[in-house]
């Protein structure tokens, strides 16, 4: 496992693009995090600190830095597409092949590679997210601070299927341009489908239960919107804006199998080409 | 004799289109192999097939003793297929080391293999600013890096100048003699002539011919004839059941042999039947026209 792990990170470290690109989606979210945590004066006018409005409270501070640094993740999707369409550019699958590596070690070694990453974002950011949280929050209690960060694992987990699908679609089109591309397709798709479900049942409900069964849906619903929460913390008494924020079980299990479907058909599809 | 490479029965179809029809034939260690045959005879199809990068429609191939599965036989084989695939954005020597981890050697190796083809002083360029004949010597640095116990080249002096093409027979040559088995596939018959000591010939798929370069040439050879008198020693030449197929092209005769005769035999004859020769000439058929022969009759 580590020497195809090793395999790959020589492939993206010595190029440049996919270099900045990790750079870029590891670095980022930091940025934005420790800027958005300073206090800001615009020129003696007025003063934004957004740590005032209480997101950087324990346990609410999970919630709101996994979900605004998944966003992220576009970049790295950039790369994993990268990763396979340029082995289909550069002839360099083939040689590999011919080389002596077999089709299931070349799929694991990319996939290795996606769960590598996710997990060391996913470390990054608890780590940065527990210390900008002890430094503002107003509770400090070990049951608080941990009590939701079942919001990491759900990171977690959302990062590997998001370039699961991404490595499928790369080696399902070849092409960097056009799995981008098809992402775009699916998030239409997906809407069509909820949009075909609630023709069928008549209800938004249940066609956004049908929904939340779709690769893009289920990992965006992995971590909600927390937006709403930040408003609700402020007026409690407004019933009508609660909502159900947590990670569930099945929302992760759902996930997992579309990481499973997605690693095995590119798998698939490998085995079945003829190069 | 220690078998290398067993293909049995082995067909390939794309669609309609039969790209390999049931062939068979077997690589020993220590001898130099051809591939011979026209553009898209099968046989890059067939070699794609044993190194695992082409799925078979039917038949069966195995590696060495067949107890060992084919990507673990790969990493003791060395093989270029077509063009030289490596990372453009890499160097060289970066590129020789993703190889041997995926192979699974020592990066000592890398030096003694740039070496060898000549490239040690360019190991820190990057690929893409390589020329052609430099990436082709890569590949096969790349191919030997395991010491393989077979060398599969795919046309590998395609696209290559003079210089670069004698460059790359040399270094064939070279790998040869130190007692590597060589597999090549060519459509270039004086190369195939020049490097190897068995051939098999393709053509649309199927096997024409698989042996000896040298019994490849089964015919007694030919006789270029020339005398004064044409229709008497015509007359001679088809009472005579020694000989087979009789070209007349101008004032020269052919006259194909079908069982040995030296020359100062044929022309004793001549002049004991009252001819007078006034050109002899006996010859062999080059690699070329048998290889022409087999590919057209057929």
């Amino acid at each position: 496992m580590l020497r195809l792990i090793k395999l790959e990170l020589q492939k993206l470290w010595l190029n440049r693009t996919s270099k900045i690109l990790i750079f870029i989606s590891f670095i980022l979210p930091f940025t934005v995090l420790i800027l958005s945590s300073i206090k800001i004066n615009f020129f003696g006018f007025f003063t934004l600190e957004l740590g005032e409005l209480g997101i950087f409270n324990f346990p609410i501070i999970w919630h709101i830095t996994t979900f605004f640094a998944s966003y992220f993740k576009l970049f790295f999707a950039i790369v994993v597409v990268s990763m396979i369409g340029n082995e289909y550019s550069n002839k360099t699958l083939k040689q590999n092949l011919i080389d002596g590596l077999s089709k299931k070690e070349f799929i694991l070694s990319k996939f290795y590679t996606i769960v590598f990453f996710s997990l060391v974002a996913t470390i990054l950011i608890g780590v940065a997210t527990f210390f900008i949280g002890l430094y503002y929050s107003s509770y400090t209690e070990v049951s608080i601070i941990f009590r939701e960060t079942s919001f990491l694992l759900a990171y977690f987990v959302k990062l590997v299927g998001f370039f699961s699908l991404c490595l499928f679609l790369g080696m399902l089109l070849k092409r960097s341009a056009f799995a981008l591309a098809f992402l775009f397709i699916l998030y239409i798709f997906e809407w069509l489908v909820f949009w075909g479900a609630y023709e069928v049942f008549g209800t938004t409900e249940t066609a956004w239960k049908v929904k939340n069964f779709l690769p893009l849906e289920s990992m965006y619903k992995l971590i909600d919107q927390p937006m709403q929460r930040v408003v609700m913390t402020k007026y409690p008494d407004k019933i009508d804006l609660t909502y159900d924020y947590g990670v569930y079980w099945y929302e992760i299990l759902i996930v997992i199998v579309w990481i499973g479907v997605f690693t095995f058909l590119s798998y698939r599809l490998l085995k079945k080409r003829d190069l | 004799m220690e078998s290398i490479l067993t293909i049995n029965n082995l067909t390939k179809k794309f669609g309609y289109l039969t790209a390999v029809k049931n062939l068979s034939f077997t690589i020993n260690k220590g001898n130099v192999y051809g591939i011979l045959g026209p553009n898209g005879s099968g046989k890059s199809t067939t070699l794609g097939i044993v190194l695992n990068v082409v799925n078979k429609t039917s038949g069966d191939f195995h590696w060495f003793d067949g107890n060992i599965s084919t990507h673990d036989a790969l990493k003791k084989v060395g093989a270029i297929i077509e063009r030289p695939n490596f990372y453009p954005y890499m160097t060289a020597y970066d590129n020789l080391k993703l190889v041997c981890n995926i192979k699974g050697v020592d990066f000592s190796k890398i030096q003694e293999k740039l070496e060898l083809v000549g490239l040690w002083d360019r190991k820190d360029n990057k690929f893409r600013t390589y020329s052609l004949g430099m990436k082709q010597r890569l590949a096969i640095a790349s191919a030997l890096l395991n010491d393989p116990e077979i060398l599969i080249l795919d046309e590998p002096t395609n696209g290559l100048d003079p210089q670069g093409i004698h460059q790359i027979r040399s270094l064939i040559k070279q790998i040869a003699a130190n007692g590597t088995t060589i597999l090549l596939a060519s459509h270039l018959l004086d190369e195939v002539e020049k490097v190897c000591s068995h051939v098999v010939v393709l053509r649309k798929g199927e096997k024409l011919y698989s042996g000896r370069v040298d019994e490849m040439i089964s015919s007694h050879g030919y006789l270029e004839l020339k005398a004064e008198n044409q229709e008497q020693l015509l007359k001679f030449l088809n009472d005579k059941n020694i000989f087979g197929k009789i070209n007349v092209e101008d004032d020269l005769i052919t006259a194909f042999l079908d069982e040995p005769l030296d020359a100062k035999s044929v022309n004793q004859l001549m002049f004991d039947n009252g001819i007078v020769l006034t050109h002899l000439v006996k010859r062999k058929e080059s690699l070329e026209e048998q290889f022409l022969q087999l590919t057209d009759n057929n």
